[in-house]
């Protein structure tokens, strides 16, 4: 049996214990055996994109030293994949062993519906979702990794799932990271218009790929009793 | 004088630009406009990628080789009998052009649009020295008579609606009050012609400035920059050092790919050449050309392997047009002569605003400046850059104290990060902790430093918002009696699936 390794990251390993699992039972139904990488918390993006070099470097060494260079690694959060892939190069430009590491793996890092789509091929995992669903697309995911068709594919495979497209839907929520709470009235402004759109769409559940995302625009549905739930795509797919 | 751009300042104008509804209609009004044009255009275009590239390689070449291209430039504009003047920083870009004015005992200023002399505040300059300026771009004009300004490198004047001008008009030139766009203009165009004529001094920018045959290059709409400079017996274009470009046949791919970015034109109106002085036999044209070439901080930015890409820039102010945060606080609140993701990267080089340093921080890092830049800047990539080097106290930054500690706090998160089982052990205790003030699985109020959250937002609890993933064989995932709808009850927060807790125990 094919082996794969979860990283759930600090935003799953924190508030969304749901994530994780349900990209493991997910991946698990396809036939592969899942195991967690545990030893490492967060990919240390919150870090570097704040400036904090020295702690993002320290959260990379972790990271690193507890992924098995020989077997692909899934995250379920485009944004982490990213760091890894994208932005650990500059990260770890002055530290060549650790950069070297990185090098080692970045063709084996994917976030989850790019695992399914383009490793696995798979756009139908057999799931079933009752609800209308409206999708946003993360900003790293979009921009970074250029992830664009997979996620919706895997969408409009599921079963009772009705799929509703919402205006400017690649424009950011607003959240940033530490951006969302150092400049919180810009980022609620951002956050506000997102929200008008997705709730103006009709659709009943808002599903992304990004865990900060969900955190952040599920934050504001909830705080505006709209009754609009938020998912992670792998928590759709995981429906039966 | 332009007030320096603090992070106090950036944060209390922000607020106000987010909170002035009217505003925000505005602005999302043009620049959505804008955009769609600009989608149209470049869309029928198929050749736009390639040119993109073509471009972006012209500019790679252009800055590696910037010392030697400048001094050709410099020796070919001196041949068709300009005068070129380098300035070290903005004050001496000012004093020559002032002094230049006083020479020639210049009255009457006539400006093209240009974003270098904004940043050298040429204007209030000129006007001490005695010396009447006009701005002759529409949209400049605009903002001269309201004592503002440019919101915008492009379209200066976005912030304001026709309505909005046609009040302006009437107030500061007595005109019938009217919100008809051409009316508008027509009213703009009488008054400007009397200055054209009676202008004795001209100033314009550069968009590109050709080594290899000593040209000023101007892309324009109006046809101001070109009686700008045919004009006035003196004219003086100022541009940065990095506007030269090596060789004339260069232009056909900007000009491809700058009218389409910057306002979804397939050309621009006017291309203008500036070469040299009036020669004998010709009837328009300047006595006196000056040709002023500005560091003022770009040799810093070209000395910074990462930062240095931003002197491709053409300054088409796409980025400007698609950034989220421009979109929702204006051009205005960021208090720098160039707004949004260009200004936020190069501002704090720009000597007279080496206190921007806090404007890397203020975006999202969506992207989406990287992907309509027509030169493909990684934008991002440089603000990341900045994060860094103001972390390390190479640029400094005084944030105000919320800020601060939301910095403080990160760092300690980070540190936290560091060590998995105690993080897993923290968020346990914080789950309990907490669950009594949670209401489906969310919290209403946080402490400070990170308040600035649930001003307008929840925050999940820790441990899980109560969503969870049925197991294979139990109940189905089913949407709406779980999660953050209003009929998410308590329940839903507290249910357990026997099955998920299972995996999550085994893997800790
Ligand atoms: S950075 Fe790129 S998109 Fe922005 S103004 Fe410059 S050329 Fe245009």
């Amino acid at each position: 049996m094919a082996e794969i390794q979860l990283f759930a990251g600090c935003l799953a390993q924190t508030f969304f214990p749901q994530a994780g699992e349900a990209v493991q039972l997910v991946l698990g139904r396809l036939g592969l055996k899942v195991r967690r990488i545990n030893d490492a918390f967060c990919c240390g993006q919150m870090a570097f994109n704040d400036g904090l070099r020295k702690e993002a470097t320290t959260l990379a060494r972790r990271l690193l030293g507890a992924v098995d260079p020989a077997l692909p690694v899934v995250l379920p959060s485009g944004s982490c994949t990213a760091m890894i892939r994208v932005f650990y190069s500059d990260l770890l430009c002055g530290q060549p062993e650790l950069a070297q590491m990185a090098q080692r793996i970045r063709p084996q890092v994917f976030e989850f519906s790019e695992y399914l789509t383009q490793v696995l091929k798979v756009t139908d995992v057999g799931a079933r979702f009752e609800s209308t669903v409206a999708y946003h697309p993360s900003c790293h995911l979009t921009r970074e990794l250029r992830v664009t068709n997979g996620p919706l594919d895997l969408l409009k495979s599921v079963r009772g799932l009705s799929l509703r497209e919402f205006e400017k839907s690649e424009e950011c929520c607003g959240f940033g990271g530490l951006f969302s709470v150092k400049f919180p009235h810009i980022s609620a402004a951002m956050l506000e218009d997102k929200i008008a759109r997705v709730s103006a769409s009709g659709a009943k559940t808002l599903v992304s790929c990004d865990l900060g995302c969900l955190m952040h625009i599920g934050g504001g549905l909830h705080r505006r009793r709209l009754g609009i739930e938020t998912r992670h795509l792998a928590e759709v797919l995981a429906g039966r | 004088m332009m007030r320096p751009p603090e992070a106090e300042s950036f944060f209390a104008d922000s607020r106000k630009a987010v909170g002035d509804t009217d505003l925000r209609r505005k602005l999302e009004g043009a620049v959505g406009r804008h955009l769609e044009q600009v989608e149209i255009v470049a869309g029928a275009f198929p050749q736009y990628e390639q040119e993109k590239v073509a471009a972006r390689r012209i500019k790679e070449e252009a800055i590696s080789r910037l010392p030697e291209l400048l001094e050709q430039l410099r020796r070919n504009l001196e041949a068709k009998g300009a005068r070129v003047f380098f300035a070290g920083d903005a004050a001496e870009a000012r004093n020559y052009i002032v002094d230049l004015g006083r020479k020639n005992a210049v009255k009457l200023a006539v400006k093209g649009k240009s974003m270098a002399t904004e940043e050298i505040e040429l204007n209030h300059a000129l006007q001490g020295a005695g010396i009447e300026v006009v701005e002759t771009d529409l949209g400049e004009y605009i903002v001269q008579l309201r004592g503002e300004r440019p919101s915008h490198i492009i379209t200066p004047a976005i912030h304001l609606s026709k309505e909005d001008v046609g009040k302006l008009f009437e107030q500061k030139l007595a005109a019938p009050y009217t919100n008809v766009p051409e009316e508008l203009t027509v009213v703009a165009r009488a008054r400007l012609r009397e200055k054209f004529l009676a202008a004795d001094m001209g100033v314009v920018g550069a968009n590109f400035a050709v080594a290899e045959t000593g040209s000023i290059v101007l892309v324009e709409n109006e046809g101001n920059g070109r009686l700008t400079t045919s004009l006035p017996e003196v004219v003086v274009a100022v541009m940065g050092i990095e506007k030269v470009i090596p060789r004339a046949s260069d232009l056909s791919h900007f000009m491809e790919i700058l009218g389409r970015t910057a306002t979804g034109q397939k050309l621009t109106t006017y291309v203008n050449f500036v070469n040299g002085v009036r020669r004998a036999g010709e009837l328009d044209g300047p006595r006196e050309l000056h040709v002023v070439i500005l560091d003022n901080g770009r040799s810093q930015m070209l000395a910074d392997p990462v930062l240095r890409e931003a002197l491709y820039c053409l300054r088409c102010g796409a980025c400007l047009n698609v950034c989220p945060v421009f979109r929702r606080i204006g051009g205005h609140a960021y208090g720098t002569t160039y707004p949004g993701p260009i200004g936020s990267i190069i501002s704090p080089s720009l000597v007279h605003e080496g206190q921007a340093g806090h404007l890397a921080f203020a975006s999202t890092l969506c992207g989406a400046c990287k992907d309509i830049c027509p030169v493909k800047i990684d934008i991002p990539r440089i603000l990341l850059h900045l994060r860094w080097r103001a972390t390390e106290g190479d640029i400094a930054v005084k944030w105000p104290q919320a800020a601060h500690r939301v910095r403080t706090g990160a760092k300690l998160t980070a540190r936290l990060f560091a060590a998995p089982s105690l993080m897993r052990a923290l968020s346990r205790a914080a789950s309990v902790l907490l669950r009594p003030f949670a209401r489906d699985g969310y919290l209403s109020w946080l402490p400070p430093p990170f308040n600035g959250w649930t001003q307008s937002r929840d925050f999940p609890l820790f441990g899980g918002t109560g969503n969870r993933v049925a197991g294979a064989k139990s109940a189905p995932v089913e949407a709406g009696n779980t999660g953050s709808g209003p009929t998410g009850s308590r329940d839903a927060g507290q249910r357990h699936d026997p099955e998920a807790h299972e995996t999550e125990q085994a893997h800790q």
